[in-house]
């Protein structure tokens, strides 16, 4: 196998050497070495604003003992420079000492291909689509005044070297499209975003001229919330969408569910596993196994392959989502949950693609059951406070809900509830289950990784919507 | 160790003279080198250590009006080299963009560099885990703290150079010291978490270990068993960790970049009246040790100080080179945004500003991203304390508030306790009449 460390001034031997003995006395701990190309061409306001490549390499070498977690990292890729990094790790955890753990299990998992897809479309012919989708996103309507279109790919080759020479890689390649369209009418502005993406290369997202649908629906959210009404303030039912507004399941339950925050107790679900935290038919998985979909991995970022868990079954809290140190600590074994953002951040339980299966209702019913309440198509980002399991999401896209029938669009609502109750408040689970277009970022700690959630169409009960009409 | 400014010199030369060799007629270059060491403590033990060494360059090259960017954190010579050819290539195939241009000439900094930025204190990881244990152990101290998330220590210096294919090449050492504590309440079946957080250019500036802990105990406490409160117009009280947030916004608005787009709710406000007559809103980059002082912005300009808003009036947006040509304006060194950020000390105390009205909701955190810059609606989460006849009375939760900027700014009062903690300073802030989302 070639390594990322052959051009450099270090010796795969040299690391190796360094890297067992350094870690023979601790729990656990690896060699992380991370080559990233990316590159990002944005047009903004009718002009290519810019184009930037980036290409980052760097390694993270961490030592673990218990719950004291050692790491040290650098773009200086030379032995001078891990063995100074080897004595950081040793002076933190000179007064622990712990057994290594080997065991890790083994994959040949090819969730996607090994491309470049930063490489595999001419620089041309972005600048060309670019164009292109300002040109069509302008000509849909005259009261489009600004349009910023952009593209982003990525190649992430990583390599994991454990203590023993155990050498585990991975070559991740993620692209995304994102457009933004915004509209003014009778003195009124008002947004749309929409984007797709995914681990494949560009030419598969923009097959069948799939670049205009994204121009199209960006272009759609724009001129509905144009239209757009104040929003309701206070507790009501509230429709959800299927695809992309998982991420409330994403914030409300997800975060909560993550070891770490169980672990250290500090998490809302910490002592609720065995028991009902959700409404009957309600099963909530996070899935790293899914092809090409932004939130999948064939390793997690400490070498574990990633599977599909289940967190809940049928109403009940059944896993919680792991890297090593949580899993080990707690007793269990890693999910293949434990992700980076890159090797200048320390590995945490992190969601992949979280997902809530679909169950029996249609959309069409749950509409019909609420007198008043409020349709979330759409969101922008979203936030929890696991302590207190308070999550907050903003609608991009919703309408209100008069005598079971979808009426005005409302603008600027906020959702805000509290995450073990509104999983119980859950009255009705759609038929129509959808992933989301490919687009998450997370973030967590200060750092983000792409993740996917998808649902069905969903009512709850008594969610508190904010906005300015009392 | 950071690397020295003949190091960073030594990369930017290799990179400027082979973008001018390959053709470029001009380019930018920022070379940095940073190293940060954190400390993390939780429940009284040490949870982790973090070191850092951080290389990295940024190179923007120019074909007459095309341009291309290239960043790395790779510094040898063989992969400069390549980078260097592929943006150069990158260029030549970019369109052109008629507002392109190295920063004016006459705008690039020269002058003194005396507001001491840079404490070159060094403290051992033994000293860094004594102070944010001695931080927790203040934090427990107080019987209702039952765990911590997790509280931490860091030490950052950095050092940098940018320079230009017109001549320009400075660059100076920054240092940062942080610590955080964030600790876990519970009574009756109620758990909530806050922190408190301090972050100085000087060691000796940021709080003492005691006082962060009490603090961050003292919020998260303050916060235990909750109410709910019902859908109401009420007028609100910002503490001043929440306050300084609409000065980010309303940096955001008067950014060249959205006035140039039109994506701001401020545009064509220039001039007009913005916020009351008694607000004033001040960008000043020149306060020795501040956390937002610079000597020159990301293209080589000179930081001047802002008077942005005088008596409520807008005075002047942020202004790079780019989006200045665009609307026709020189840049006023604000290509890095803004430097100390504040609103001016106002005339009532902060007894005063509770007291004056009967009922008002003290918000002390907000959750959320509900801040539409192009329109001016806002809606976050919140939680915060409600006050009763000028006394802090039940702690409230689960709520969102909700406005318009536009009406906000023009509604806002100011106490007099202004402090410069951040790099974006506000006093305690009354704003008339929001509408609170809840049962």
């Amino acid at each position: 196998m070639t390594s990322l460390l052959k051009n450099s001034e270090l010796s795969i031997e040299k690391a190796d050497k360094i890297v067992s003995e350094t870690l023979n006395s601790c729990d656990d701990g690896e060699l992380y070495v991370e080559d990233t190309k990316s590159e990002t061409i944005v047009l903004d306001d009718n002009k290519i604003k810019s184009s930037n490549y980036t290409s980052d390499l760097g390694y993270g070498f961490r030592a673990v003992t218990g719950d004291t977690v050692a790491y040290s990292h650098s773009n200086e890729i030379s032995e001078k420079s891990l063995k100074n990094s080897s004595d950081n790790l040793k002076s933190t955890l000179k007064n622990n000492s712990g057994t290594y753990n080997s065991e890790i299990k083994k994959t040949n998992q090819k969730l996607y291909k090994d491309i470049d897809p930063i490489e595999s479309k001419s620089m041309k012919s972005k600048i060309e689509l670019l164009n292109n989708m300002n040109e069509y996103a302008r000509s849909k309507d005259s009261s489009v005044k600004q349009v910023t279109a952009s593209l982003l790919a990525e190649k992430k080759n990583i390599e994991i070297i454990r203590s023993g020479g155990e050498l585990l890689s991975d070559n991740r390649p993620l692209v995304r499209i994102n457009m933004s369209v915004m509209v003014e009418k009778n003195g009124r502005k008002e947004t749309g975003v929409y984007g797709i993406g995914g681990r494949q290369d560009y030419d598969e997202y923009l097959k069948n001229d799939n670049w205009k649908k994204v121009c199209d629906e960006a272009f759609r959210i724009a001129n509905t919330n144009i239209e757009s009404k104040p929003s309701p303030a206070g507790e009501m039912k509230v429709v959800l969408g299927p695809g992309w507004p998982a991420i409330l399941i994403h914030e409300a339950v997800g975060h909560g569910l993550e070891g770490d925050f169980n672990r250290k107790k500090t998490s809302a679900f910490h002592d609720l596993v065995g028991k009902k935290v959700a409404s009957k038919g309600v099963t909530i998985i996070d899935d790293g196994t899914i092809d090409n979909r932004r939130g999948s991995l064939n390793i997690d970022d400490e070498g574990t392959p990633t599977e599909r868990t289940v967190l809940i079954e049928d109403g009940i809290l059944k896993n919680f989502m792991q890297d090593r140190l949580n899993a080990r600590l707690m007793n269990t074994k890693s999910t293949g949950n434990g992700r980076r953002e890159s090797y200048k951040h320390v590995v945490m339980p992190r969601m992949r693609n979280t997902i809530m299966l679909g169950g029996t209702n249609t959309q069409e019913e749950m509409i019909k059951s609420v007198d008043k309440g409020i349709f979330a198509v759409s969101f922008g980002g979203g936030q929890v406070d696991i302590t207190s399991g308070k999550f907050v999401f903003n609608c991009t896209e919703a309408y209100e809900i008069i005598n079971g029938k979808v009426g005005a669009p409302i603008k600027g609502a906020t959702l805000i509830g509290d995450g073990p109750s509104s999983l119980k408040e859950i009255l009705m689970v759609g038929n129509d289950m959808m992933l989301d277009p490919g687009i998450g970022t997370c973030g967590k700690a200060g750092q983000g990784v792409p993740v996917g959630v998808g649902q069905p169409s969903l009512l709850i009960n008594n969610m508190t919507v904010g906005g300015t009409q009392l | 160790m950071i690397k020295d400014q003949d190091y960073l010199k030594k990369i930017a030369d290799i990179c400027l003279s082979k973008s001018k060799k390959l053709g470029s007629t001009d380019a930018s270059i920022l070379v940095q080198s940073s190293v940060s060491e954190n400390i993390n403590v939780r429940n009284k033990k040490l949870d982790g250590s973090e070191r850092s060494e951080n290389l990295g360059v940024v190179l923007t090259t120019y074909l007459g009006k095309k341009k291309s960017s290239i960043a790395s954190s790779n510094l040898k010579e063989s992969n400069l080299n390549e980078l260097v050819d592929r943006c150069i290539e990158t260029m030549k195939i970019t369109p052109e963009d008629e507002y392109n241009s190295l920063p004016d000439k006459d705008l690039h900094f020269s002058g003194l560099k005396d507001l001491d930025l840079y404490d070159e204190t060094h403290l051992s990881n033994e000293d860094k885990i004594n102070y944010i244990k001695e931080a927790e152990d203040e934090a427990f101290s107080n019987n209702k703290i039952v765990n911590t998330n997790g509280s931490g220590f860091g030490e950052n210096k950095s050092n940098f150079l940018l320079a230009n294919s017109n001549g320009f090449s400075d660059g100076y050492k920054t240092s940062q010291f942080t610590a955080y504590c964030e600790v876990v309440s519970k009574s009756n079946g109620s758990m909530e978490r806050d922190y408190e957080y301090t972050s100085k250019r000087f060691y000796n500036d940021i709080l003492k270990p005691k006082e962060l802990g009490s603090i961050a105990a003292d919020h998260a406490v303050k916060k235990l068993n909750p109410k709910k409160i019902k859908s109401e117009k009420i007028s609100l009280i910002f503490d001043k960790r929440i306050s300084k947030n609409f000065l980010s916004i309303f940096a955001s608005a008067i950014s060249s970049s959205a006035i140039a787009k039109g994506t701001t709710f401020l545009k064509d406000k220039l001039n007009q009246k913005v916020f009351n007559t008694e607000i004033n809103i001040n960008d000043r980059g020149d306060i020795k040790k501040a956390n937002g002082s610079r000597y020159f912005d990301s293209e080589g300009i000179g930081i001047i100080n802002l008077d942005l808003i005088k008596n409520g009036i807008l005075q002047d947006y942020l202004i790079d080179t780019y989006n200045g040509k665009k609307i026709n304006r020189k840049s006023n060194g604000r290509a890095s945004g803004t430097t100390n950020l504040y609103f001016e000390n106002g005339s009532k105390t902060f007894s005063e500003l509770i007291k004056s009205e009967k009922k008002l909701l003290y918000i002390k955190e907000t959750i959320g991203h509900g801040t539409n810059i192009i329109n001016g609606d806002y809606s976050v989460g919140a939680s915060g304390i409600m006050i009763e006849n000028g006394e802090f009375s039940y702690p409230v939760s689960e709520i969102t508030i909700a406005g318009n900027l536009n009406n906000i700014f023009q509604n806002i009062t100011l106490a007099d306790d202004l402090e410069f903690n951040y790099s974006t300073n506000s006093p305690t802030m009354h704003v008339e009449g929001m509408i609170v989302g809840g049962k």
